[in-house]
């Protein structure tokens, strides 16, 4: 096991190395084209004396971006100039929230659907029409009505978390052993009792899974969503930098939020460890 | 504090960081002996606290303010700002003070030079002068704008000159009474087309092609669609028009999405730095003096806080007239140019605001009104948004031109407060005008509306 651990982050170091290395290669600066009037005015206002960026930003200039961004996380130039680390603040305490308020609706709803199988098929229909509804849809509909772009926002991450972790829920529950409920049938368990003594261990795995699934999305439309709406937010700061063509900055926004991804991806795998059980 | 300080002294700092004398062991420490040294009354300091906030807004780094002064001494450094900056209307309008509804206040933004007056006027303390706490918010898009406008989120907002009219009428949004305090920008847009279509410079050979404008109810949008009528082609069959956001332009231009846009600067000039684009004819070239974007407020908020939108007012235009003077703009490309701001090279604000550009052709234009902050809202401004509502069918059956205009316009508002901060404004609330020289009477939009051949109504 161990050997073969070190193989791999050898491995994935060294994959890593070889992209980097073909794009630094791929990017290297032309051969100086003659610039023979380098004081040429029109040059010098197409900014072509000064260190103008051009093409496809080499890994030298993400490198800078890193540097700059991740040495100082926490400044505040106003409104509409924060520092990196306030900005995924932001991101993820929107995801946060929308996430949360989506549990809260998602899990004891999936409950019911799951330990009725009429309340399942009635609303069945309602799911499947609105699952595959991309969550930005309801964005414009969302500012119309709730007349607040923070909140919009939260309410487009909940409407996007809700769907696997309500279905999951409901195929869990829906899922537990019969033998389990029939002992606890025979031992006259109250059904209170029966749902968080019985059948909320056995379905956990699954219902983790959804939520796990609901994160993943979530983090994907947070950017998406805050490059619509705007103001704050690591999709706002990609916004931003995307109209000044920034293209080093918007990579470097690209590697956190995947690294934040990751993180996230992280903590629902250890949360899903810890209530997996062996039958 | 460093605020009390002499900033036009290199050898102080005006951000936080340690004593500058390295005696003490603080930089506040520092401070207090040398004010007891100086023995400045509070007067001096408080024109100091002034002076401070437009130099570290003209010098966000302070290395390059010392550099400055180091390089041209205080006193001319001291007699070129003061030339520029109006710091004794300043102290004088902070001096007379009504007592204010709300100060602390959001105003929303599209990161483009015609936000300059409203935007510029936070870095450079005119709002805080009137004591307001103004937050100047950056918006994605237009659409945004309105949405948040119509939320209250935003007490006021800049917007293009024509969607005060539209949310007023509730065509295109809800119905809104939304007034216009002031014109922000006058002339300042262009249209840009891709580097291939070089050899396409007649407006006949554009059949087919893509372009954008930022929003419907925009000047953007009417004027584009005026000058390729004029030229024969039928906006809405011959060329197609999408709304594209004004900072999403350049990438959709280089992508090729888009053949060219009738757009608000910096982005035409963004296009031409990046070698994307060229400037097919600026818009100045279409209507000399056409207005672009507007300072504007929900009636409702004008009504309610009549103070507080006074000081608005005030501030706004000391802004304006400071936009105005062209000496000032290579100062504002500075000022905007930080990513809290515009985040635009400031080469290409300040060629945008200076007139002085290259074309993206090979050529350096030298066209000093390219752009103007002229903001006196015309009711005849208003008539002839109007008139191309009409035309392209966005408002159908009999227009009240003139009521509209003077309901939504607050010319004589603007009047009052320009006389204020030492404008001279028009006497006259309506003019005639040419557009693409032909000339346009306010007073009969029905017989001008009859007079085009391409229209939708």
């Amino acid at each position: 096991m161990k050997p073969d651990t070190w193989k791999s982050a050898l491995l994935s170091v060294l994959i890593a190395a070889l992209f980097i290395g073909v794009w630094h290669l791929a990017t290297l600066p032309k051969a100086a084209t003659a610039q023979s009037a380098a004081n040429d005015e029109y040059a010098v206002l197409l900014g072509k004396t000064s260190a103008k960026q051009t093409g496809f930003p080499p890994p030298l200039e993400i490198g800078k971006a890193i540097v700059k961004y991740l040495g100082d996380p926490f400044y505040d130039h106003g409104p509409n100039d924060k520092g990196i680390a306030i900005q995924l603040g932001h991101s993820l305490g929107r995801v946060g929230i929308g996430f949360l308020l989506a549990a809260l609706v998602a899990i004891p709803l999936g409950f019911t659907i799951g330990m009725s199988p009429l309340i399942y098929r009635a609303l069945d229909p309602f799911i499947q029409v609105l699952k595959p509804i991309s969550p930005l849809a309801w964005m414009p509909l969302a500012l119309y009505t709730i007349k607040d772009s923070n909140i919009s926002g939260i309410f487009v991450i909940f409407i996007c978390s809700l769907w696997p972790m309500l279905i999951n829920t409901a195929f869990g529950v829906a899922g537990v052993r019969r033998d389990w409920l029939n002992v606890a049938r025979t031992l006259e368990v109250r059904p209170l009792r029966r749902a968080f003594t019985v059948i909320l261990p056995a379905a956990a795995p699954t219902i983790v899974t959804g939520a796990r699934i609901s994160m993943g999305i979530a983090w994907l439309v947070i950017v998406a969503a805050e490059m619509l709406v705007g103001g704050t937010g690591i999709g706002y700061f990609v916004w931003n930098e995307w109209n000044n063509l920034a293209l080093p900055n918007v990579i470097f926004a690209i590697l956190m939020i995947g690294l934040v991804g990751m993180a996230l991806d992280h903590l629902f795998a250890m949360l899903q460890k810890w209530v997996t059980y062996a039958e | 504090m460093s605020a009390f300080k002499d900033p036009f002294d290199y050898r102080n700092r005006l951000g936080a960081g340690s004593c500058t004398c390295g005696k003490h062991q603080s930089q506040a420490e520092h401070d207090a002996v040398d004010e007891l040294a100086i023995g400045a009354d509070e007067d001096t300091l408080s024109q100091r606290v002034i002076e401070s906030a437009v130099m570290r807004a003209i010098f966000p780094d302070d290395n390059k303010r010392r550099d400055f002064l180091r390089a041209v001494g205080k006193s001319t450094a001291l007699a070129a700002i003061s030339s520029v900056f109006p710091f004794g209307a300043l102290e004088a309008m902070a001096a007379d003070k009504l007592p204010l509804e709300k100060s602390n206040l959001k105003i929303g933004f599209i990161p483009i030079t015609c936000s300059s007056p409203i935007v510029m006027a936070e870095p450079l303390g005119f709002y805080r002068a009137q004591g307001l706490s103004v937050e100047v918010v950056k918006t994605a898009s237009w659409a945004l704008i309105r949405d948040k406008v119509i939320n209250k989120e935003y007490d006021a907002s800049h917007m293009l000159a024509p969607m005060p009219i539209a949310m007023s009428l509730g065509v295109g949004s809800s119905p809104l009474a939304v007034n216009v305090a002031t014109i922000q920008n006058t002339n300042g847009q262009a249209i840009t087309l891709a580097l291939k279509h070089k050899d396409k410079r007649d407006p006949k050979m554009w059949k087919g092609f893509k372009f954008a404008v930022p929003f419907d109810y925009s000047m953007h949008n009417f004027l584009l669609r005026y000058y390729v009528a004029e030229y024969g082609l039928d906006p809405d069959k011959d060329i197609q028009i999408r709304v594209v956001p004004p900072p999403e332009m350049v990438a959709n231009l280089r992508a090729g999405n888009i053949d060219g846009f009738l757009g608000p600067d910096p982005f035409n000039q963004r296009a031409v730095y990046d070698e994307v684009g060229f400037i097919h004819i600026l818009s100045k070239d279409i209507w000399d003096g056409h207005p672009c974007c507007s300072f504007a407020a929900p009636a409702e908020f004008v009504k309610q806080n009549p103070n507080t939108f006074a000081a608005l007012y005030r501030a706004v235009l000391t802004a304006s007239k400071m936009a105005r003077d062209p000496k000032n703009r290579p100062i504002i490309a500075e000022v905007l140019s930080p990513p809290n701001y515009l985040n635009q090279p400031k080469t290409v604000l300040e060629q945008v605001l200076t007139g002085r550009f290259a074309d993206g052709l090979g050529q350096v234009q030298n066209v000093p009104t390219r752009a103007d902050f002229d903001p006196f809202p015309w009711y005849s401004m208003a008539v002839w948004i109007l008139t191309q509502m009409k035309r392209w069918g966005y408002v159908k059956g009999d227009v009240q031109y003139k009521d509209i205009a003077e309901k939504v316009y607050l010319l004589t508002d603007a009047r009052r407060h320009m006389a204020e901060v030492g404008i001279a404004a028009p006497k006259e609330n309506y003019a005639k005008f040419k557009v693409l020289g032909k000339e346009f009477d306010p007073m009969k939009p029905d017989a001008y509306l009859e007079s085009f051949a391409i229209k939708r109504s």
